[in-house]
């Protein structure tokens, strides 16, 4: 089938990118963009491993066609870091023990992120509610949440300190219903 | 002792995490070489048929396909275990279960690959078709195997007997004796399993592998593609999860590398979830007939166990989970009388093999079933008939495993302790129950799976100019924290900061032997080989410090990147100054370090199995609510306790035992892999069901530490054994809540509500009228 060329924006950078119709926005980062960081686990939308944000909501990257985010604001793990230091929330995976094999992080770690631009002070439920999309083998989540909680305490004391482009893409509007790949609430899974 | 610990003990990220939480860790999907062929693979339809002929050509004339094998190109037979070679790269004469493989293609991309496999044509006849045990324990029509018992589908036969068993159920006060019946399950890992062979332009040929056990593959790769073992290398990438289903050497790495020489380009085949489930290697399905016998004193006389346990198409490791579930049964109670006898059957499914807790987890399951059974007989309170029962330290069980240190009694007074068990066994009301149990497991196969006397791990060490320590080993870090405990060990002999030492571990060429990551062996193993490398280093280091300060070198002690001397605070000279002494003159500080198991164990017919220079030991209490309604188990609390000698690193030990909460709940609870005539009906993670956060109850983790006497500064592993008590803990206190013994696993909601419906009935006084109208 034929390729259209797509423009992915992709932690602040274009990326032009050759898509067939079907590929994935997973697909599409990993081959297209050389962006690897983004796992592939089950390809089925139940594992969370490929999980991204577009306009700074979580999405699934294994279910949501790179065409249809032309345009749209990609984050991916490798967009995370800055200023010559890792996100808090990186860093309290790796602190808290919320990394073992590593496969999932990824996709946790984006996850979290989301959820802590949104509600800076999650409880222990509150979390689990967010990241009840993705699948962890290793850790048995309770280093998982306690990564969350740190980094939500540090973020807290650095003086709230999300990146203001974020905020205000949050809200994404009524444009998020056409994405296929939304993140399903926790319930939809069972 | 109490020793003054640097590094050890602390509670360090794993090395390796940073990669992780930045996404730049390579796994096997990401490994990425130009001009890279894509790799399909054909699977059999067919759960047992001859191949009467295989037809490529209109596959290999498709436009972007590079090449096609079949079974024929590497006809020759490998398997984990040198005693049980039953695989090939692809099926030769007859396919033995749906999805065994049978042709590869290299194309230019994926739809090419996808084209031409569909493009294979293969005639098959169909052969009688086993999917249970029961009809394979005699003689069979078509074996699945030619070397069988006897022309049955038996592939291992293991009877052992120490005592007089009959003695023992004749003398008992009690003897109760329970039938059990497991579903197998799968690791669940979430790395598909996905390779990249190349072609090196010297004529080696290279693999990237996330395996658990590079040299196995190395080995493996070689004897298929008929190469010397110097001409292949073996790269281990990221493992995205092991639990045992990568420490196979697999046929899709042969068939990569197959098609890699053949084009002479690199080739990459990753698995989608449905080939991860049919790969398998998972825990064994099988049957339990177990049956205990206790004095009236409630001291343990004897064990009798009959095991038949489902392998599946292949040996893999099933020898040896055969024996496991026999003689990992010896602890961690002393049992004077023993019988066993083990079966494993050769079915036409997805070949079964190794997972965490090898063998030892549906054993422990029944057994501390039964144990239950007889405290409520004999009246004694399941911990306290336990404690009546456990190993000494430093003691011998009756088949002569070498028990040294032992912190069972810890264990399980420390979860009696810390969960007020006293205040809720039995007292809790109907639907809300509490449950105990133990595990035993081994820290390290004493016994390599090659006869060979290289030892089992080597460290080599080698200090750079800038005071960087880089460590090469062969320990398979699978998220495990294998890297880290090297790290730790150098750090602390050296007493430099844990960031001082760059541990490479990924490559056959530049790392020496470690037999990889299977058996829980890489805490104690290549812990104990670090050490040994970096205690020769510090010599050297301290024989310069006495060059520079005329202080004897024995004196000296390493700390901060300091060496100072412990009888004289002011006589010190820092690493660095040290480090250039050393030098001079020299050009290379490097140096090695090795652990290869004492000798031990008895002489008797399979005596190596199951002997470890160390043993694991731990208890566990689960709190259950069920649903009275609908018959749901919800685990609400489970504490946990863990002999792992010494914690080298808290939070990894910490993260292990929670890992094995959860893993072992999701087999309790959830999972199963289904079969309808030998096609697997739920290989995915949306119907193979594992924990999520809100099943996960709330993990309380005990580290017990018992300090061993060989263990790298005390330690033993804390990987695998944990998870084994975990399932009997909810079994007992699922029995303690609504009175129900779960003999299957998982436990299921409708037979718990149908438990409950009979309770009803009897509690009315309606059963007639029930029977009646119900089913």
């Amino acid at each position: 089938m034929s390729k259209t060329l797509v423009t992915l924006h992709v932690n602040e950078r274009a990326y032009e990118v050759a898509v067939r119709p079907q590929d994935t926005l997973a697909l599409a980062l990993r081959d297209g963009c050389g962006l690897t960081g983004t796992k592939v686990g089950c390809d089925l939308g139940t594992c969370g491993c490929c999980t991204v944000l577009v306009d700074g909501r979580p999405v699934l990257g294994c279910l949501t066609l790179a065409l249809e985010v032309e345009g749209r604001r990609i984050e991916t793990i490798e967009g995370l870091a800055g200023a010559e230091r890792l996100h808090p929330v990186q860093k309290a995976f790796a602190e808290c023990g919320g990394s073992q094999c590593g496969y999932c992080t990824p996709g946790f770690v984006m996850t979290s992120v989301a959820l802590l631009r949104t509600n800076g002070a999650p409880s222990r439920d509150e979390i689990k509610e967010a990241i009840a999309g993705n699948l962890c083998r290793c850790t048995g989540y309770a280093k998982i949440v306690d990564a969350v909680e740190q980094a939500a305490t540090e973020l807290r004391q650095a003086g709230n300190e999300a990146s203001p482009t974020t905020d205000a893409h949050r809200s994404g509007g009524s444009n998020d219903a056409r994405l296929q790949g939304r993140r399903q609430p926790a319930t939809a899974r069972r | 002792m109490t020793q003054d610990f640097k590094v050890v003990g602390s509670r360090p990220p794993l090395v390796d995490s940073w990669k992780k939480v930045t996404g730049q860790a390579v796994y096997g999907d990401d490994v990425r070489f130009p001009n890279t062929l894509i790799c399909r693979l054909l699977r059999s339809t067919q759960p047992h048929a001859r191949i009467l002929r295989i037809d490529t050509s209109r596959a290999a004339a498709m436009p972007g396909v590079r090449a096609v094998v079949t079974g024929a190109d590497a006809p020759a037979r490998f398997g984990v275990l040198p005693i049980s070679q039953d695989e090939e790269a692809m099926a030769t004469d007859k396919v033995r279960y749906i999805g065994d493989i049978v042709a590869a293609v290299a194309a230019d991309d994926e739809a090419a690959a996808a084209a031409a496999v569909d493009a294979i044509e293969v005639v098959y006849e169909k052969l009688p078709e086993y999917f249970t045990t029961a009809e394979g324990l005699d003689p069979v029509e078509e074996p699945i195997h030619a070397w069988t018992v006897d022309g049955s589908n038996v592939q291992k036969r293991v009877d052992q007997h120490f005592g007089d068993m009959d003695g023992a159920l004749e003398q008992a006060a009690v003897k109760p004796r329970a039938f059990f019946d497991f579903i197998g399950v799968g690791h669940a890992f979430t790395e598909p399993h996905a390779v990249t062979a190349v072609p090196e332009a010297d004529g080696r040929l290279s693999l990237y592998t996330p395996t658990q056990v590079p040299h196995y593959v190395h080995r493996a790769l070689a004897k298929v593609l008929d190469m010397p073992l110097h001409r292949v290398r073996v790269f281990r990438t990221a493992v995205g999860g092991g639990f045992g289903g990568k420490s196979d050497p697999f046929p899709h790495e042969m068939c990569a590398c197959l098609l890699a020489r053949r084009t002479q380009q690199p080739v990459r085949l990753t698995f989608d979830l449905e080939e991860i489930f049919l790969t398998n290697r998972g825990r064994h399905p099988g049957t339990y007939d177990v049956q205990v016998a206790f004095d009236e004193h409630g001291r343990m006389l004897g064990l009798d166990a009959a095991a038949i346990i489902d392998g599946g198409a292949f040996a893999s490791f099933g020898v040896v989970t055969t024996y496991y579930n026999g003689v990992l049964s010896q602890g961690p109670y002393k049992i004077p009388n023993f019988r066993y006898s083990g079966r494993r059957v050769y079915t036409n499914k997805a070949p079964c093999g190794a997972m965490r807790g090898h063998g030892a987890v549906n054993a422990r399951y029944a057994i501390e079933s039964v144990i239950d059974m007889a405290a409520e007989e004999l009246r004694i309170d399941p911990i306290e008939l336990r404690l009546r029962n456990v190993l000494e330290p430093y003691s011998k069980t009756t088949n002569e495993f070498r028990i040294t240190s032992n912190g069972i009694r810890e264990c399980l007074e420390r979860v009696r302790d810390e969960t007020g068990w006293q205040g809720k066994k039995g007292k809790l009301p109907l639907g809300k129950g509490i449950g105990v149990a133990c595990g035993f497991f081994i820290s390290g196969s004493a016994l390599p799976i090659h006869k060979t006397r290289t030892p089992q791990s080597t460290v080599h060490l080698q200090i750079d100019i800038y005071g960087g320590i880089t460590a090469h080993s062969q320990g398979a870090e699978i998220g495990q924290g294998s890297d880290t405990v090297i790290a730790i060990a150098v750090a602390e002999v050296l007493g430099v900061p844990l960031d001082f030492v760059r541990v490479r571990s990924e490559d056959s060429d530049t790392a020496p032997l470690d037999l990889g990551a299977y058996s829980s062996r890489g805490c104690f193993m290549i812990g104990n080989a670090a050490r040994e490398a970096a205690l020769v280093i510090r010599d050297k280091l301290a024989r310069a410090a006495e060059r520079l300060t005329g202080h004897a070198a024995g004196d000296f002690d390493f700390r901060d990147a300091e060496v100072f001397a412990r009888s004289d605070a002011s006589v010190r000279v820092s690493y660095f100054e040290a480090l250039t002494e050393a030098l001079a003159d020299n050009g290379a500080l490097i140096a090695k370090g090795w652990y290869q198991s004492p000798r031990m164990g008895g002489t008797f017919k399979g005596a190596g199995a199951g002997l470890a220079p160390a043993y694991s030991f731990s208890a566990c209490i689960a709190e259950v609510d069920v649903d009275l309604e609908t018959g749901l188990v919800k685990c609400t609390a489970m504490a946990l306790a863990h002999d792992c000698g010494r914690a080298l690193n808290r939070l990894a030990v910490e993260g292990q035992i929670e890992g094995c909460m959860h893993m072992g709940l999701g087999q309790a609870l959830l999972e199963e892999m289904r079969y309808d005539r030998g096609r697997i009906t739920n290989p995915n993670l949306l119907d193979y069901k594992i924990l999520g956060p809100f099943e996960t109850p709330d993990m309380k983790v005990i580290i017990v530490e018992s300090e061993d006497k060989e263990g790298p500064f005390g330690g033993k592993e804390a990987g695998e054994g944990p998870l084994i008590c975990v399932l009997p803990a909810l079994g007992n206190a699922l029995y303690d809540a609504v009175g129900y013994r779960s003999r299957q696993l998982p436990v299921r909601p409708e037979r718990v509500f149908e438990h409950l419906r009979k309770l009803r009935r009897a509690e009315a006084g309606m059963s007639k009228t029930w029977g009646a109208t119900g089913r």
